[in-house]
């Protein structure tokens, strides 16, 4: 039946590729519950906490404030055009607020330390799983789950918020800088309308989302890291992954987490 | 009179098998190793050598088959226990980058149960060092920063830092010049003498099998095809060892050009 066999065969791929779905979540899932249950357990590393709070956290800022930065600036601009056509200019400040604290804030951060922070994390993972780094730490009656991989996702789990509290603020002041300078709106009345319009569950939130997400990064880049096939480009496959996956989760998860915060 | 030596192997396997999908590498290996004594697992690549010694530490699990120490079934309470006086040489000496080469040697004194302050931890770390042919200066340095040889020393002082009963070496002069090869094999059996140590390597260097072996094994098709004191390598019309020992290409191990 050769009319049959092209969409057999395609269809066998489909298939193939959702199973295939279904195995890593599975995979992914047992790994992150591993990991949490591994978090309440000693031994606890924390000379390895906190280095990764320094690597994670510390050394992300510029990356994440130069980003927030542009991005609060670029939003302003965008605002007042978009604003102007229906004489709404004096909305710059409160949307500004609202969008990077609500979503741009969270979510570029998130990106952005994936992108920095996930795919360092699966590479060194990765590395040290082809040099057999890890199977050592076994023979030195260490275990790799509690070493290697709790700090690294309790660190970006509590790093994030902070680096997203900074982003936010950094944008909300790159709106700022570009609303009175270049928009000519009073400063005075750029605070207020950003105070004014902020509220304590637009921060919340937006902190939640970068626990959220700092907890994906680590988690999905460690998983990659751990399970790098061998040679250079088994870690060159785990670090892609690493940024690819944890991005779409990022998105994913800000998707969920906005139904939750802000459903009617 | 002395007492009479345990009988009861250090480490023992019993029709261990497992395999990866449908590859089949390890049919039923049956093994034993005495208190003390020095066993050297030879045969081609891809025969499971490295996966008998994965499967004792817990690296790979076994479809079946018992592995014992002790006399006792190795379960995962008593293989933490194993664990804690057991020392590995790997084949990369997979030391950690991150760390100093001190920091490697004295990974168990810097964490964990046996933890002590840094510095006794270093000069413990030191000691070690010595002991392998190394001087204190390259403490501080990291493990990129040396040669493969001097890795290889390094990666054997952090298996010896805590006086461990049983160690694994895993073709241990792989990469290295004759010289050096020597030099590390020399190694080997002096601190495996001199700590009364039970060891087990695995390599295909013939040089290394006389030098640091007591009792030889033969792996091949999945299953230990021989086992013998080193002197009768030569001797034993074992077909399997005579073609390995003198590298025929003709035989029963099967070589593709």
């Amino acid at each position: 039946m050769p009319v049959l066999t092209l969409p057999l065969g395609f269809l066998a791929a489909i298939g193939r590729a959702f199973l295939g779905l279904l195995q890593a979540t599975g995979s992914l899932t047992i790994f992150g519950a591993h990991a949490l249950m591994h978090v309440t357990v000693p031994p606890f590393y924390p000379g390895e906490l906190m280095r990764q709070l320094m690597r994670i956290g510390y050394f992300s800022l510029p990356v994440v404030g130069m980003t927030a930065l542009f991005t609060g600036g670029a939003l302003a601009l965008q605002i007042y055009a978009g604003g102007s056509r229906f004489n709404a200019e004096a909305v710059v400040p409160s949307i500004v607020a609202i969008g990077m604290v609500r979503e741009l804030g969270p979510v570029l951060s998130g990106l952005m330390v994936a992108g920095r922070v996930g795919a360092s994390i699966a590479a060194e993972l990765g590395s040290m799983r082809v040099t057999e780094q890890i199977d050592a730490l076994v023979t030195l009656s260490t275990n790799p789950m509690k070493y290697l991989v709790v700090p690294r996702v309790v660190a970006a789990t509590l790093a994030m918020p902070v680096l997203t509290g900074i982003g936010d603020t950094i944008g909300v002041m790159g709106g700022y800088l570009v609303g009175t300078s270049r928009l000519g709106i009073n400063p005075s009345n750029y605070i207020q309308n950003t105070v004014n319009y902020l509220t304590a569950g637009d921060i919340t939130s937006s902190l939640v989302k970068g626990a959220v997400f700092g907890f994906i990064i680590a988690l999905v880049g460690c998983y990659q890291g751990y399970h790098s096939a061998r040679g250079a480009q088994g870690v060159a496959q785990a670090t892609r992954n690493a940024v690819v996956t944890g991005s779409i989760l990022i998105l994913a998860a800000n998707y969920l987490l906005t139904e939750v915060f802000f459903s009617a | 009179m002395s007492a009479p030596a345990d009988p009861t192997p250090k480490i023992a396997l019993h029709a261990v098998a497992k395999a990866f999908g449908p590859k089949v590498v390890l049919r039923g290996v049956d093994l034993e190793v005495a208190r003390g004594e020095s066993l050297v697992i030879i045969g081609g690549s891809g025969t499971g050598k490295s996966v008998t010694l994965k499967c004792i530490i817990g690296l790979v699990s076994p479809d079946g088959g018992r592995i014992e120490v002790d006399g006792a079934p190795l379960d995962r309470r008593r293989r933490e226990d194993f664990l804690r006086h057991f020392g590995m040489l790997f084949q990369g000496g997979a030391l950690f980058d991150s760390l100093t080469v001190w920091e490697n040697v004295a990974f168990r004194y810097l964490r964990g149960a046996e933890k002590l302050p840094r510095r006794k931890a270093r000069d413990l770390a030191v000691e070690k060092l010595r002991r392998v042919g190394l001087t204190a200066d390259v403490a501080d340095q990291y493990p990129a920063e040396l040669s493969g040889g001097m890795q290889k020393r390094v990666g054997l002082a952090r298996a010896i830092a805590t006086d461990p009963s049983v160690i694994f070496f895993d073709e241990p002069t792989t990469g290295l010049d004759p010289i050096m090869a020597d030099v590390i094999n020399d190694l080997i059996r002096e601190i495996v003498v001199e700590m009364g140590a039970t060891a087990m390597t695995i390599t295909h260097d013939m040089t290394s099998v006389r030098k640091i072996a007591d009792k030889v094994a033969m792996l091949h098709d999945g299953i230990i095809q021989w086992t013998g004191p080193v002197g009768e390598i030569d001797t034993t019309d074992n077909p399997y060892v005579h073609q390995f020992v003198n590298g025929l290409p003709d035989g029963p191990i099967e070589s593709l050009r």
